[in-house]
């Protein structure tokens, strides 16, 4: 554990200075063929997640974050690809933004998301209706809702109604700018919970599905 | 004899670090506009005539210290071929991306404003407010900054990753934003614009590292200012500018504009002698706000920012929300009059 703690730290430094490679060879290295959940938990996660604490306090810039979950959803996919049965066993997640044009909120939610193990299903900027029958489709258990702007964070109110009015029971998460600058606007639109980034959307996850981290 | 300044004299005396009669105000309205009109956004910005009258008629309501005619970011991507996605009550949105692969740039040129219809209306707007203000009123003109442009030219992450992967291409895209932000600054200021507000938010701290902004938005900056013939503002959009302060004052900017992420005072404190600040009331809470809300916001700003000039309040993005009711923008307006006096 405290070997992981401090490869953990070692790695978190490589995916700062941007070097894939070293960032990818350190879990290769470790990798023994079945403890890809394992090193992703131990290793990969907790880095994410300071990074994401991190960019909470403003210590670290959200391209950090977004090129941190591409390199860490690139190694994930090495040793655990995404055809993998062993991801059949998470919760069933999706992300989408309801119609919001701006996508870097959802790709680094789902970058950290694969990067965890689950498979996700990327609803993009479909709008609330079509958005309600593929969640159906998908037996989605969580869905995240990233926006930027304003009128697309009410657009959740839209979703839930549509959720409660044909009895959806999925779980909403949104995040996005107009929920940092209002904590409490998540409430207003009815969602279940907020996150102030990917790694927070994660724990949200955990909580709300009762998978054990 | 009134003693009360013209806002005009107002805000250069704040520019000048000293302390004029009372804090200055900039309400950032813009789709507001089209409320105050009774009409559609769609609308509203396709009348530059329209545009100015709001804009005077709110000046004269909420009695603040400038005019805006600033449309709407997506107009720029207008003038490059992108389509602008219109809402019923949010600013528009570009369409789809022009740049779909980084070759693509290699063979970009910056259009000419002049043949623009979009921006031609926000020339007009200007020229109308300018005919109705004269020197007594400010009028603040935008650009997007050539560094912040490609956000809309070609998508965020894709930006992103062109910043971190391709330093050739990407300077050959900054080449050619920086000639069409300098020419469509230059225009406005032509037009009767007093003062242009670059937007960047790419650079603020929020988005990119201090680090690599040095190497990529600071230079930028610092060549587009010098050439845009008017004092600049930079403006982060809502992101933090603290790590970055002594490097935007380097760049030529009078003022920066804080996020309300950021301490008031700490932001003050950094631009002391050397910028002065703009911000950093919180837009998107403000639509929840009370009249009392606003006042105690109000006066916590002007306790952190006030002291010997060189502030100048307003929201912290650039943009008022269309949600936010009247009588909250009527409230901060009279807050700042009865506590943003001095003495």
């Amino acid at each position: 554990m405290v070997l992981y703690t401090t490869l953990s730290s070692q790695f978190k430094q490589y995916l700062l200075s941007l070097n894939k490679v070293a960032a990818k060879r350190l879990i290769q290295d470790e990798f023994t063929g079945d403890n890809a959940f394992q090193l992703i938990q131990q290793i990969m996660m907790p880095a994410l997640e300071n990074i994401g604490k991190e960019w909470e306090v403003g210590s670290i810039a959200l391209s950090q974050e977004y090129m941190a979950s591409n390199i860490c959803e690139e190694i994930v996919n090495s040793i655990l690809p995404p055809e993998s049965p062993k991801r059949r066993d998470m919760p069933v997640l999706g992300v989408a933004t309801l119609g919001d044009q701006h996508m870097l909120g959802k790709q680094i939610v789902a970058s950290c998301l694969k990067a965890s193990g689950f498979s996700i299903f990327d609803y993009g900027a479909i709008p609330v209706d079509e958005l309600a029958t593929n969640v159906v489709k998908d037996a989605i258990e969580v869905l995240l809702v990233s926006t930027l702007m304003l009128n697309f964070a009410y657009e959740v109110k839209s979703l839930r109604n549509c959720f409660n009015e044909t009895g959806i029971s999925t779980n909403i998460i949104v995040g996005g700018a107009p929920f940092l600058f209002d904590d409490e606007l998540w409430k207003q639109v009815g969602a279940d919970a907020m996150a102030l980034d990917a790694t927070e959307a994660l724990s949200k996850v955990y909580e709300l599905t009762g998978v054990v981290e | 004899m009134s003693d009360e300044m013209t806002s005009m004299e107002r805000v250069l005396a704040a520019l000048s670090f000293k302390e004029p009669d009372r804090v200055p105000l900039f309400h950032m309205l813009t789709i507001y506009g089209a409320k105050e009109s009774h009409v559609s956004i769609k609308e509203y910005f396709s009348k530059p005539e329209l545009v100015a009258n709001a804009q005077l008629s709110m000046q004269q309501k909420y009695k603040h210290d400038c005019l805006y005619p600033f449309y709407y970011a997506a107009l720029e991507l207008e003038a490059w071929g992108s389509e602008s996605i219109y809402f019923d009550n949010a600013p528009p949105n570009s369409g789809r991306p022009i740049i779909d692969d980084f070759g693509d740039v290699l063979s970009l040129e910056a259009p000419d404003v002049l043949e623009s219809s979009g921006m031609g209306m926000v020339l007009e707007t200007t020229r109308i407010l300018k005919e109705h203000a004269g020197e007594d009123i400010p009028i603040v003109g935008v650009v997007m900054s050539p560094f912040s442009l490609p956000v809309m030219q070609m998508g965020f992450g894709e930006y992103l990753d062109l910043i971190y992967g391709e330093p050739d291409i990407f300077s050959e895209l900054m080449k050619v934003n920086k000639k069409f932000s300098v020419q469509w600054a230059n225009l406005q200021v032509q037009a009767g614009a007093t003062v242009i507000c670059y937007f960047d938010p790419v650079s603020s701290s929020t988005i990119i590292p201090p680090e690599l902004y040095r190497k990529t938005g600071f230079k930028v900056a610092q060549k587009t200012i010098s050439e845009i013939k008017a004092p600049v503002a930079t403006h982060m959009a809502s992101g933090r500018c603290l790590p970055i302060i002594d490097d935007i004052a380097e760049t030529g900017s009078a003022v920066v504009c804080t996020s309300v992420l950021e301490d008031l005072a700490e932001v003050k404190s950094a631009c002391a002698g050397k910028m002065s600040v703009l911000g950093n009331l919180n837009g998107i809470e403000m639509i929840r706000w009370t009249q009392q809300d606003a006042e105690s916001k109000v006066k916590d700003a002007i306790e952190k920012a006030a002291k010997g000039g060189g502030y100048i309040m307003s929201d912290n993005h650039g943009e008022i929300p269309y949600q936010v009711s009247e009588d909250v923008l009527l409230s901060i307006s009279n807050s700042v009059r009865k506590f943003g006096k001095y003495l």
